[in-house]
């Protein structure tokens, strides 16, 4: 699916938890998640600090969508 | 006797089903589940002598110190011939079979033997480290999975030379192999040539590899004027499941409004997806597509603006074909309402 909406030259992060899946499957901008049941929360957390997880995972994907890569690119830092 | 070492997840060890997903490698004396159909076909040549099992999400999220782990249960019982799965189209069951065949080849030096059905992402990524079988999508080809499995494991065991993939029917390895064919090249060349002109078959000696890759999309200049589309795999749907999103295979996607959800609760919102735990997509779907950080972020500036609409499919074993034919309605309906750029969620 990522691969066939960047096709139509739409920016698109991918934000998983299995990044290998994701490498296999071609897609060029890829945020690590937290779980594969909650990839962008953690119910073991407070509902604030869950928030403030989510808020910091989705700032990282904006970025990624906000940089130029010329191949596959893990955003782990 | 020769000894087999087997490799399945939770599920199969009838531990239980998504909600065991998180357990941890144990391994049990001789055969489990699915071991019971191989032991039978093995006969008296061969024997599980162990079954190590693990749960699904619990490798994929731990493999840096669940493989080594596993590959420790395995090498405790000497195995000569280590069997995987059979996985079908289960992507982060195929994905651990994959990677323990990897890891088996590489420490222990032994074969390896696995079924997958070819479109599972753990037959692309490891089928140069073992002999996957090409299986169908679901269990209900575990009969002819085990069968075919099980007498390649004997050939192997028995020091049988083993045929083309064509032949034997494996996921093809990658693997050149040296052979004196009746006539010189030149020949077949022509040969195939002519039988192209003439618009006959003819099978190609040298396939060449198919790059499904996608360039890279321009990154977004400024993200605080962009609009942001959420997509996902991982089955978000409004309460209820409104278009009846099936839970594995899906034939189908939805697109949803988001008007007056600022944030998702156990009231609004739920996972289709039967491919993990549902219990915290239910209880607060932001955890899968994270909208309330995202109206956050619209209100403060820190993005344009959220995009009125999710798309929402559940990734769990369906086709590629059905995936790349949603992404293409998605993504005209994406450029048609003018979004800049999209977050893809996958569970």
């Amino acid at each position: 699916m990522v691969k066939e909406i960047e096709s139509t030259g739409l920016p698109i992060v991918h934000m998983c938890t299995v990044v290998p899946i994701s490498l296999t499957v071609g897609a060029n901008r890829i945020v690590p998640t937290v779980a594969i049941p909650h990839p962008l929360g953690n119910p073991a957390l407070s509902q604030e600090d869950e928030k403030e997880l989510r808020r910091k995972l989705v700032r990282k994907a904006l970025m990624a969508l906000e940089t130029e890569v010329d191949g596959q690119t893990v955003f782990d830092q | 006797m020769k000894k087999i070492v087997h490799y399945i997840n939770q599920f199969y060890a009838g531990i239980g089903g998504e909600d065991k997903a998180d357990h941890k490698p144990e391994v049990r004396e001789g055969h489990v589940g699915p071991g019971m159909a191989f032991a039978q076909a093995l006969k008296d040549e061969a024997s599980i002598v162990a079954t190590v099992v693990c749960g699904d999400s619990y490798f994929n999220e731990n493999i840096d110190s669940a493989l080594p782990e596993v590959l420790d249960m395995i090498k405790s019982h000497n195995p000569d011939l280590v069997i995987v799965g059979p996985a079908f189209n289960a992507g982060r069951y195929g994905m651990a079979c994959g990677a323990v065949a990897k890891g088996v080849s590489e420490t222990l030096g032994i074969p390896v033997v696995g079924g997958l059905y070819p479109e599972n992402p753990g037959a692309d990524m490891y089928k140069r480290y073992g002999y996957f079988l090409e299986t169908g999508n679901s269990a209900a080809g575990m009969r002819k999975a085990v069968a075919a499995m099980s007498s390649l494991a004997l050939k192997l065991l028995r020091g049988e030379e083993i045929g083309s993939p064509e032949a034997e029917g494996y996921i093809p390895k990658g693997i050149r192999k040296n052979y004196f064919a009746k006539e010189r090249g030149s020949k077949r060349a022509v040969d195939m040539l002519l039988a192209k002109i003439k618009g006959e078959s003819f099978t190609t000696e040298y396939p060449m590899p198919v790059f499904d890759r996608v360039d890279p999309a321009p990154a977004v200049k400024d993200i605080t004027k962009a609009k942001i589309a959420l997509v996902s795999s991982g089955g978000p749907v409004p309460k209820g499941n409104p278009d009846r999103i099936e839970s594995s295979s899906a034939t189908k996607y939805g697109k949803y409004s988001l008007e007056g959800i600022n944030d998702f609760t156990s009231a609004n919102g739920e996972t289709a997806h039967g491919g993990y735990d549902p219990v915290y997509a239910n209880e607060d779907l932001d955890r899968v597509l994270p909208v309330d950080v995202l109206r956050e972020m619209a209100a403060n500036g820190e993005i344009g603006s959220l995009h009125e609409y999710w798309y929402a499919t559940v990734g769990n074993g369906t086709s590629v074909a059905n995936s790349k034919k949603f992404a293409a309605e998605i993504a005209q309906d994406l450029l048609a309402a003018g979004v800049d750029a999209v977050i893809l969620t996958s569970t």
